[in-house]
């Protein structure tokens, strides 16, 4: 195997990874805020404004976490580095 | 495949590159401000208003209702940063109904523009606040121990700003792609309906962050000047 396959290979398998435990953890983390934020509102309705303003914010920076893994995996895929690198050099 | 709209290039001169994103941000800039010129022209106190009105009223009501829920009470102060932020980001993500169409928003350069102007705000707002004095004092709350951890906490806030968006809208952009190729009838539909969903919600998170960070810049600097003031009493 030449580098080009083993970069081609590692790059693929860590994206399929990446993307895939970065989609798990933080939907756990998501359906237990909701969760409680669901029970919150429903024992108490007058505060929900403010509990959905919240679960909003938090919601967001959970998800930034996803979002991460999810630019990581595209930038492996579509614009590796290490792979124009290796394609500049054969040139 | 194209991950950003800065690769469409349209005209090229050395250090100058008009590329997709630009056009389509100065298209919207354009609607919004003539949209804006045109309905703002007849404005009137009557009963009946027209619906125009009727609707840049709600708006700008609802976004100064929002902004001082979140704890800002002279939100007169702060919508012209905050609102145009939010309309802004909403209508570039909600045009993606216009086939043909590429939202700025997915680019990252526009991404972080708009980062790096939250990133300006927040000290400005601060400063006019309470004094230079005040808000470099917020720096070092509770204990100067935490000085580097807010500077990090600063930089790592409008690095998670810029790429939330980015990704957000990127993301939906590139699922409806992928589903084309797959599948290319009912599910791309369904795709575009929920990238609706996800813009707006994307919009509104953009500023509500924003006004959130505005808010603990001027809080904590109006505290530090408090009990700097108590201690001289």
């Amino acid at each position: 195997m030449d580098s080009t396959t083993l970069i081609a290979i590692a790059s693929i398998i860590t994206a399929g990874l990446t993307t895939g435990i970065g989609c798990m953890m933080p939907a756990l983390g998501e359906g237990k805020s909701v969760s409680s934020a669901l029970s919150s509102i429903a024992q108490q309705p007058d505060a929900a404004p403010t509990i959905t303003r919240t679960l909003f914010v938090g919601l967001a920076m959970i998800e930034s976490t996803a979002i991460y893994c999810f630019v990581v995996s595209m930038i492996l895929i579509f614009a590796n580095p290490f792979w124009n690198h290796i394609i500049a050099t054969h040139k | 495949m194209k991950l950003s709209p800065d690769q469409t290039i349209f005209w090229q001169h050395g250090f100058i590159t008009i590329n997709l994103t630009i056009v389509t941000t100065w298209a919207l800039m354009l609607v919004l401000i003539i949209a804006a010129r045109l309905v703002t022209r007849k404005l009137k106190t009557d009963i009946h208003i027209s619906r125009w009105q009727c609707f840049l009223e709600m708006i700008v009501t609802g976004i100064n209702q929002q902004i001082k829920e979140v704890g800002l009470n002279k939100p007169e102060q702060y919508i012209g940063f905050i609102g145009t932020l939010f309309l802004f980001i909403g209508v570039a993500n909600i045009c993606i109904i216009f086939p043909g169409y590429t939202p700025p928003t997915a680019s990252l350069s526009t991404t972080t523009a708009l980062a790096l102007c939250v990133f300006m705000a927040v000290p400005f707002f601060g400063i006019s606040k309470s004094g230079l004095k005040g808000y470099l004092k917020s720096y070092l709350q509770p204990t100067f121990i935490m000085l580097p951890f807010n500077l990090i906490s600063e930089i790592s806030r409008t690095l998670a700003l810029a790429v939330r968006l980015f990704g957000n809208i990127m993301s939906g952009g590139m699922i409806v792609a992928i589903l084309l190729s797959i599948s290319p009838f009912i599910f791309p539909i369904i795709m575009s309906a929920l990238g609706l969903l996800t813009g707006t919600v994307q919009a509104y998170i953009f500023s509500i962050l924003a006004t959130v960070y505005i808010t603990a810049a001027v809080h904590d600097s109006k505290k530090s000047s408090k009990t700097k003031s108590v201690t001289n009493k």
